[in-house]
């Protein structure tokens, strides 16, 4: 009875959502225009990466600012029965293993390709942190790499790296007048350090999403 | 109809799909699920507007990659959050009002 109530409403609410989508005027700014008219002051070539880093930078800084703090959320509320978790190495299958110790290196100079593509053609510390990570998931489920338990020094240093970095560039420019304005001559060369730091704090973000956790 | 408009009426379909999901089910790992649904319909939504003039708009791109990102973080947040629950309950469903 409530669930086919609920299945009609929903339906009806889908209905309402797709009508209101087919009814909508064209958007009145034109973000698509604003973006290519200050491509050229950005610092890189590539709009979505102009965007994430440049013009809507905080939205990233806040971003990473978000996942840091998901982490630590996890950090604290995870069981911590296991003190060290035990390597699975005997029960992995040598084919994975051996495709692992393949594979990482490659899905490595993967993400360096990816966050250097990001300055002029679809790429970034986005992807490139997500195939780090992908790279470190995959080495913990072959059994060659165990699972985190707590966090040393230069792992925390690492997983806060992307988010201080942004900050200490945020705060630095802000002689500049507004948060995260960078200087046009400098915009190219700040990104870059932003981006490298993003990637590397991102993968040991997501993996340790996973790491601590497994 | 553009091919943007498409992905939108489909994000719109998945959006609503996640919260008859969230309101359905008891588990607590389906409704993770669905949560993550809906925030997929709302990123298709997001980017299929935005281009519903054949135009790609990279602002909206750029926002939904930062929401992916903590899409991820916020479903591993979901499952710690959840792990505790079982931990402690020995049960993945939230209990219903009335019963202690």
């Amino acid at each position: 009875m409530i669930r086919s109530a609920v299945v009609i409403l929903a339906a009806l609410f889908a209905a309402a959502l797709i009508v209101a989508f087919l009814d909508l005027p064209p958007a009145e700014i034109d973000l698509p225009a604003a973006v290519t008219a200050n491509m050229a002051i950005s610092g890189v070539d590539h709009p979505v990466t102009a965007v994430l880093l440049n013009f809507r930078g905080y939205d990233t800084l806040l971003e990473i600012g978000v996942l840091l703090l998901a982490l630590i959320v996890v950090l604290a509320v995870a069981p911590r029965e296991e003190v060290a978790a035990p390597l699975v190495a005997s029960a992995a299958d040598p084919v994975l293993q051996t495709l692992a110790r393949i594979a990482v290196p490659l899905m490595l100079l993967a993400a360096v390709y990816l966050l250097w593509a990001g300055a002029h053609q679809t790429g970034g510390a986005f992807q490139a942190g997500a195939v780090l990570a992908a790279a470190a998931v995959l080495l913990h489920l072959a059994g060659l790499l165990p699972g985190w338990s707590a966090p040393g020094l230069s792992l925390r240093g690492g997983l806060a790296a992307g988010f201080l970095v942004f900050l200490a560039v945020a705060a630095a420019l802000l002689t500049e007048g507004a948060l995260l304005q960078y200087p046009p001559a400098w915009a190219g060369a700040l990104i870059l350090l932003v981006e490298a730091t993003l990637a590397v704090s991102l993968g040991l973000i997501l993996a340790g999403l996973f790491l601590f956790l497994s | 109809m553009s091919t943007g408009l498409i992905f939108a009426c489909g994000g719109a379909i998945l959006f609503v799909m996640g919260v008859a999901g969230v309101i359905l089910h008891d588990h607590l790992l389906r409704r993770i699920l669905a949560f993550n649904l809906m925030g997929s319909g709302v990123f298709l939504v997001l980017i299929g507007l935005a281009q519903r003039g054949g135009v790609p708009d990279p602002v909206p791109q750029a926002m939904v990659l930062t929401g992916i990102v903590v899409a991820v973080a916020a479903t591993a947040l979901a499952l710690t959050l959840a792990r505790r629950l079982f931990a402690l309950t020995g049960g993945y469903t939230l209990p219903k009002d009335g019963d202690e």
